[in-house]
This record gives C-alpha cells, structure tokens and sequence, in this order.
C-alpha cells in the first residue's frame, strides 16, 4: 500500500527531516509511527498525503509513484486518503453535517448519497444527532471524532492520523484508538503517528519506530 | 448490480454539477449577506464606476438623437442690414430664389423674427420694453446641395450680394455640435474602459481579503482533495453578485440622473419649440450595464482568486 525506498526530506530552512527512510505497509494493514517529536513521524505522513514533496528517494501509494503526480492532480489523489489532524482542523464557522460532507460535496456526491453516508459515518464514530452542533459546542474529543468522520466518510482506503489522540484524556484516546480499529477490521489501511507507546500496546498493531528522521535501531520496517 | 444506463449516470452529473453550482452561487450570496456593509460598500462602489459612463452615454444619445433632427438642415441665413424696407428684402428673397443652387427661400420679416424670438427666447417682457424692433428683416435660404463646400461657396456669393448685411450658415453649429460630440463619444469609451478596469480591480481586492478571511478553509478544503476549480468557485460567484449589484445599482443611479435631469432638459426644449424629451437607458443599454458589470466582477474574481489561491496549500514546515 505504501513504500518509502531511501527517502530523504530537507526542508527549505536547512532542517534534515528525513533521512534513508526505507518501509513497506501493506493494504489492510494498522501501523504506528512511533517516536520522539522531530523523529520525522509528521514528516512522513505529510509526504504521503502530498502536503510536502520528498527531497530525494521514491515513495509509492497503491502502486503510484508520487514524484509522477502533478499539482492538478493532487486533489484528486488526496481524495483515496482520509487525513486526520492533532488540531482537526474543522471549519468552526459550519456544522458538523457540513464538516463531515466536505469530502462528498467536493467530489460531487449526490444530494441524497451525502445525507445517508454523512449519517453512516456520524453513527460509526457515535455522534449521529448531532449534525447541526457547531464543533466549538462539542468537547475536544466529539471533535476529534468529527475529523475522523470527515476522514472516513468518502470510505477511502487509507486513513493517516497524525497525533490523533494528542489532546484527549487516556480514556477517550483508548476510545478514538479503538476507533481507528474497527476500520481497520473492515480493510482500511490505517497509519497512525503517535508517541504514546502505552496506548499503541492496549491497541495493538505494528510499530515503526523512528529517531533522528530514520528507522531506530532495531526497528522493523515491513510487515510480515 | 447491472451498470447503469450511461445516459442516466450521465444525466445523474449533469444534475450533480448543476446543483453544485446552485448552492455554490446561492451559499456565496448568504456569505455577502451576512455582512452587508462591507458589501454594499463594494457594490457602491462599482456601481458610481458603471453609473458615470452610464450617464455619460445617456447624454452623448440623447444629444446626437436632438443632432439628427438638424443635421439635414444647412439653411443659410441673408440677413438684411437694418431699416431696410419689407419690399426690398422681398425683392432680394425672389432674386436669391432666382438662382439655380438656391432651392427655395423663405422670407422672415422683422415682424415675425421678433414673433419667432419672443417665442422661444423667454425674454418676452424684456422685449415688450423695447421702442422699435430691433431686428432685421432676413431671408433663409435652403441650398439645392447640401455640402459643406457648396454652402460655402453660395455663403460667399450671397454675402456680396448688395443690401446684405450678414450670412449666418445655420449648419455650422451643427457640424461644431457633431465634433463635440465625437469628443463626448470618445472620453466616453476611455472612461468606460478606465473605470471598467477600476471595477476589476476593487473586486479583485474585495476577493484578495475574502480570500485572506478565509484562509483556513480554503485550507482545509485542499487537505481533503478540494480541486483550484472547487475552491474557486464560490469566490467567482462573490465576483459576480458583486459585480451584478453594482450593474442594478449603477442602472438605478443613472435612472436617477435621467429623471433628474428631465425637468430641466425638458425646459430647454420648450424653450427651442422643440418636441425633444429626454430618453432614459435603452433595454440593450441596460442589459449591457448590468451585465457587463457581473461580468467584470467575475473577471475581477477570476483574476484574483487564481492568482491569490494557488498561493495557498496546506501548510508544510514553515
């Protein structure tokens, strides 16, 4: 599903952010990017969602390499990834109907499709009901689940999270992780970076572990 | 499953994009609604741009319709010198109708000049007050040839005549008015083109801040595979109920101008003893007012949204 092959990242100001990152997840797969902050996790979620390019190496998602994807394509391949983000970036000025259809509107759903798939993914993530909330009037963790409502709502085959229980109390974070897993068990690919090693261990799933913008020592980097 | 007819799939994008657009043009009228000042600022603002060429063209048609009614007279007038008898002047109008360029002539007597003045001059007390007319008898003579060069020439001819005080070639104002207006007609099209640009760039600014404000969402949206096309979409439609409001509220403004201006025209007219009442804009005048105006505010938007949204991508390291 997702191949890094010697993938090096500098970013303008000079920061070293990746260097010879090698690994291999394959589709159906929950993965964990572990490390310490400035290990590269973020870095390498942003390369996978095109939000940053790679310096140097080969990255490929679902067989395409992403060096070949253009600007006006883009769009187009971040629709096949549900992102979700530490901060969830919600519109805060729209509802939560409007938050979670964003990704159907843009690809054009039908009017009827959305209201039922916006309603499937609220129910999924237990927040069906309150579709006319302002995420501001929800608590930070139904926001989070909003975001991965968002995510999961144009049932994209791959969901990237990056530190999405970075601001949640360990319940409510062990909630969004088993979240996470249910889709996993229905086939999406999950890739989650997160630093909570105790939380990844009540989860469960393969770890990467990464330090200084490469693997750690020891650290597998391919599935089984 | 069996596929669906291709028509109907078809058919199924056609109403998807339709309504897309529906909701985009209706969402980002709700959006300028929801701050009205700031709107109607920018819309007053385009429409005093639209509104002064609107009114100068409103002008430049009603003179050249008041031009056409004289351009095809280049009568001359013979005016006699003062005190001369009525038999003379009649003597000397069938001498000019004599003449193989004359076509026919028309005696005024001082009489009926005075007549004729008091008429449409206005100044009749003023003129009640006067012992002995002081006008002279004249004839006016309407040249078989209606050319510049050939009125000149009859012009010279009858100045030599004697008993002939002056020749006034009536269509000398009227070719001076023409020229006036070909002035009119051209700061016309500068102003036009001037404050059309005037209109694409306080939308394009208007759209620069919308697009600021709205920054976050702009990003969000290319986070979860929002095209340049969707994006811009709404901003489009802002340009164009921009531009539109400013189009009927420049059309209302040189409405006002019009009727404004109708008395008074109105008064000169009467006072000239001539029919003349002002039009206001044609259908087609409108169309193009108000339309050109939401095309220039989509223009304005187009310009500004493509320029400024390519600038926005979520967000990498900084």
């Amino acid at each position: 599903m997702i191949r890094f092959e010697h993938v090096g990242k500098r970013y303008p100001n000079g920061r070293e952010a990746l260097s010879d990152l090698s690994l291999n997840v394959d589709a159906g797969e929950m993965v964990f990017l572990t490390g310490h902050s400035g290990a590269g996790k973020s870095t390498v979620l942003k390369l996978i969602a095109l939000i940053d390019r790679a310096t140097r190496g080969l990255i490929e998602v679902s067989g395409q390499s992403l060096a070949r994807i253009g600007r006006r394509q883009v769009p187009l391949y971040r629709r096949q990834i549900g992102v979700i983000f530490q901060d969830h970036k919600l519109l805060h000025d729209r509802p939560v109907w409007d938050n979670v259809a964003l990704p159907l509107v843009i690809a054009g759903a039908p009017r009827r499709e959305m209201d039922k798939r916006v309603r499937a993914a609220l129910d999924q993530v237990g927040l069906l009901g309150h579709e006319q909330s302002l995420p501001l009037e929800l608590s930070t963790g139904e926001q989070q689940r909003v975001g991965i409502a968002r995510a999961v709502v144009a049932k994209p085959p791959l969901l990237i999270a990056d530190e999405p229980t970075g601001n949640l109390d360990p319940d409510l974070a062990l909630e969004v992780m088993r979240l996470f897993k249910r889709f996993n068990d229905v086939g999406v690919t999950v890739v989650i970076a997160s630093h909570d090693l105790h939380l990844i261990e009540q989860v469960g799933g393969r770890r990467i572990a990464l330090a200084g913008g490469r693997l750690a020592d020891g650290a597998v980097a391919h599935g089984a | 499953m069996a596929p669906e007819p291709v028509t109907r799939r078809m058919a199924g994008a056609l109403t998807g994009y339709l309504e897309r657009h529906a909701q985009t043009c209706v969402a980002s009228l709700g959006r300028l609604a929801r701050e009205p000042v700031a709107a109607l600022m920018t819309i007053g603002v385009i429409s005093l741009a639209l509104a002064v060429p609107g009114c100068l063209y409103l002008l430049v048609q009603n003179a050249r319709a008041v031009s056409s009614g004289y351009s095809g007279a280049l009568d001359l007038t013979v005016y006699l010198k003062p005190g001369d008898s009525e038999l003379r002047a009649r003597n000397l109008a069938e001498q000019i109708g004599r003449r193989a360029e004359v076509a026919s002539t028309r005696l005024v007597t001082a009489t009926e000049g005075l007549a004729e003045f008091r008429r449409w001059s206005g100044f009749g007390p003023a003129l009640d007050a006067l012992k002995d007319n002081p006008l002279p008898h004249a004839v006016v003579v309407r040249p078989r040839e209606a050319t510049a060069e050939s009125v000149e020439r009859l012009r010279s001819a009858l100045a030599g005549l004697p008993g002939v005080d002056a020749v006034n070639v009536d269509a000398a104002w009227v070719r001076r008015f023409l020229a006036l207006l070909d002035v009119l007609r051209r700061t016309l099209l500068i102003l036009a083109l001037v404050l059309g640009a005037a209109v694409l760039v306080v939308v394009g600014n208007t759209i620069r801040l919308d697009i600021d404000v709205r920054r976050p969402e702009i990003e969000i949206t290319k986070l979860v595979g929002g095209s340049d096309a969707f994006v811009r979409r709404p901003f489009l439609y802002g340009g164009l109920w921009y531009g539109l409001g400013g189009g009927l509220l420049a059309w209302l403004v040189v409405s006002a101008f019009s009727l404004g201006l109708a008395g008074p025209i109105n008064r000169v007219a009467a006072a000239y003893d001539s029919r003349f009442a002002l039009t206001g804009l044609s259908w087609p005048a409108v169309a193009v007012l108000v339309l050109g105006g939401a095309l220039l505010g989509w223009a304005g938007a187009y310009v500004a949204a493509t320029r400024h949204l390519r600038e926005i991508e979520p967000a990498g390291e900084h």
